[in-house]
């Protein structure tokens, strides 16, 4: 009883659609539209860690929170490369993740959409290029879309998803 | 930052008849001959003091290997040893602390010297592409060399027997987790045994720290463990400070707390709710990711960053708050801290968590205590271990936290002692900003001497972070140690995995929550 309880009195607080903040509402509509158009409403997004602080992966989690709730749209998290559209991949390489990214991007069905999430994916970041890093994902696979930020917000990390979502031609 | 344990050590080892020499300058620091580096760990075992860190460095005439101790009652100690430049090895120590094992396989990859009679030399950071002679750590050893790719396998413990098979997991798991490889060896649904391998995210930040001024040395730090990223910084400016000689103001000292303890929320509220979903109770997940998301944007808006990042810095701290942000923060924190104690309450009476929670993945008090277990780890297996009070580092000198600590090991065990460790969170922070005096929150940054130390300990969410570093010239970091609690709770949760089957390893897994990024560094 208690969880109901608790349930009924937090309410849901989901930023919907058409108020709160301006930028999920945007983002939102435009983002179920593309997925819509262009995945027949799923889109399935594999997570790869190439070697991050974990800074990012706490974002993309905070995606899932009932604020953003990024499985409205759409977009989904699946557990292996096979199953994915689309690759959200953090970290600047590192050595030693290096064959795991390349795996797991061969394993990945078409159109294997690359999402390069945060500074360090984009250019190395404060790790940048070292006997053990390999710096931007870029050098490793091809990248479709960069995010910027250290970490991105949850907001900027769904935008990115439209961007390569917008951009797919397939 | 209490240095007791110094005195009554040397005191220890001169008596056992040990050359001990107190090395000048700051911190202190004893330096024993090489031949007594057994005796002196075993002296230190046998008077009940815990290993906190072992680590290398390159001198100008040779290595020296140092080790850190601690002790509840007297603070924290550091002893060294000095290998000259034609050494090949150094004795190992995981005969009297298991703790070591990993840390001297570390110095082994990265510095080329053999710690001799250790039991299992199998390369740990260095996976097996990399040319065998590379010693990272090494000074002739430049940064950005680019290493080529040679072919190699990791031999992995290996089991017989009707029925026992192997499930291999990672480098890249199912969720949306850091990387790292699982051995499991199973029959049916138990586990016979966990081998981690980790090293997979080692994106070389020691040696990237070489080199670098102190503020872009803060910024590095920062980003060892992102989740935290408060604590690393602290850390990291703590033993600068320490080495600069510098005060660092009050108000500043207490923010880094206030921010310190704001983080502990956000990582126990969050990881209270993963834990949960791996039970798949999704309701207490969504209450506390909301939860969780609340604190985020609370610290964007008052520092302009959701996860800290890059708030503490040399000398104090980069954003004041003023009184209007104090009174928001307080009552933020009370509203977040009593609306858990309510999902406590929820949590305790839902019988179908409390089943998979309960006498799940087992930690033996005698085993926390012997591996030196940190933060929930040990606290929840009755080992007693909190930097903030053993170290008694400001401003929890002032303002000493009350230390939780219960019996069970198991995953509900780590789950009550976060549950607690909120509302004490909760206390220190409201106290702190009750207290908050006036003031400036940096202080003048001036370079420290050359070859100067600093050692500092830090009691991050996950438990005490230990960090070491000594300066040259110019203001440029010569060496930088970091030891994560994670390089001493991946061994408590090969332990825990031991008593669960399969299905329940992630439940485990998530109830340690050790970090990868600040074990591979």
């Amino acid at each position: 009883m208690k969880i109901f309880r608790k349930i009924i009195r937090t309410g849901l607080i989901t930023e919907p659609l058409g108020q709160a903040e301006q930028k999920i509402e945007q983002l939102g509509s435009k983002l179920s539209e593309a997925v819509r158009r262009k995945f027949r409403g799923s889109l399935a997004i594999r997570m790869v860690d190439a070697g991050s602080c974990n800074g990012c992966e706490l974002e993309i989690h905070a995606m899932n929170n009932p604020y953003y709730d990024l499985e409205r749209f759409g977009a989904h998290f699946v557990a292996s490369p096979r199953h994915a559209d689309m690759l959200l991949v953090t970290g600047p390489v590192t050595r030693n993740m290096e064959t795991a990214l390349r795996m797991t991007y061969d394993a990945t069905p078409d159109p294997k959409l690359v999402v390069a999430i945060g500074e360090c994916a984009a250019c190395g970041g404060e790790f940048g290029c070292s006997y053990a890093s390999l710096g931007a994902v870029a050098n490793v696979i091809p990248v479709n879309v960069v995010i910027h930020g250290c970490p991105p917000a949850p907001t900027d990390i769904i935008r990115g998803i439209l961007a390569a979502v917008d951009a797919n031609s397939t | 930052m209490r240095y007791a344990l110094s005195e009554h050590l040397a005191v220890l080892l001169t008596e056992a008849g040990i050359l001990c020499k107190q090395l000048s300058g700051h911190p202190p620091a004893l330096h024993i001959p090489i031949e007594q580096w057994i005796t002196m760990a075993k002296l230190a075992k046998e008077a009940q003091l815990r290993l906190v860190a072992l680590w290398a460095t390159q001198d100008n005439d040779g290595f020296s290997v140092h080790a850190a101790f601690a002790r509840q009652d007297h603070g924290y100690a550091l002893v060294q040893t000095s290998l000259d430049a034609n050494a090949t090895g150094f004795p190992s120590l995981t005969s009297h602390y298991v703790a070591t094992a990993r840390m001297e396989r570390i110095i082994h990859d990265m510095f080329g010297l053999v710690p001799t009679d250790h039991p299992d030399l199998r390369p740990w950071l260095k996976h097996e592409h990399w040319p065998q002679t590379t010693f990272a750590l090494r000074k002739e050893f430049s940064a950005v060399t680019e290493l080529a790719r040679t072919e190699g396998r990791y031999p992995f413990i290996e089991a017989e027997g009707d029925g026992v098979y192997e499930i291999p997991v990672g480098p890249v798991h199912a969720g949306i987790i850091e990387p790292g490889h699982f051995r499991f060896l199973a029959v049916g649904e138990q586990i016979l045994n966990l081998e981690e391998r980790l090293g997979y995210v080692h994106k070389g930040i020691e040696k990237g720290m070489e080199g670098r001024d102190v503020f872009s040395g803060a910024r590095l730090a920062g980003r060892v463990s992102g989740d935290a990223t408060v604590a690393h910084s602290w850390a990291f400016c703590q033993a600068a400070e320490q080495a600069a000689g510098l005060e660092v103001p009050q108000r500043a000292l207490m923010i880094r707390a206030v921010l310190c303890e704001r983080e502990r929320l956000a990582n126990h509220i969050g990881d209270i709710g993963a834990i949960c979903n791996d039970a798949s109770w999704v309701f207490m997940h969504m209450q506390c990711q909301r939860l969780r998301e609340e604190l985020a944007r609370m610290h964007r808006r008052l520092f302009g960053h959701r996860l800290l990042m890059d708030c503490v810095a040399p000398g104090g701290i980069n954003n004041d708050t003023n009184i209007d942000d104090v009174q928001l923060l307080r009552i933020q924190t009370r509203a977040i801290a009593d609306e858990m104690l309510e999902l406590f309450d929820t949590y305790e009476n839902h019988t179908p968590i409390r089943e998979r929670v309960i006498d799940s993945g087992n930690i033996k008090a005698a085993d926390a205590a012997s591996l030196g277990l940190l933060g929930y780890a040990g606290r929840s297996a009755e080992h007693d271990a909190d930097a903030r009070r053993d170290a008694a580092y400001a401003p929890y000198d002032q303002y000493p936290p009350q230390i939780m600590v219960c019996r069970g090991g198991d995953v509900a065990a780590r789950l009550w002692i976060r549950f607690q460790e909120i509302q004490e969170s909760a206390r220190l922070i409201e106290t702190l900003l009750r207290n908050l005096p006036d003031g400036p929150v940096q202080t003048q940054w001036q370079t420290p001497l050359e070859t100067s130390c600093g050692f500092a300990v830090i009691e991050s969410w996950r438990g005490e972070i230990a960090l070491w570093l000594r300066f040259s010239k110019n203001n440029l970091i010569d060496r930088c140690y970091i030891r994560d609690p994670s390089m001493i709770n991946w061994l408590g949760l090969e332990l825990a995995a031991r008593e669960v089957p399969v299905p329940d390893f992630p439940l485990n897994n998530k109830s340690f929550n050790c970090s990868y990024s600040g074990h591979d560094l």
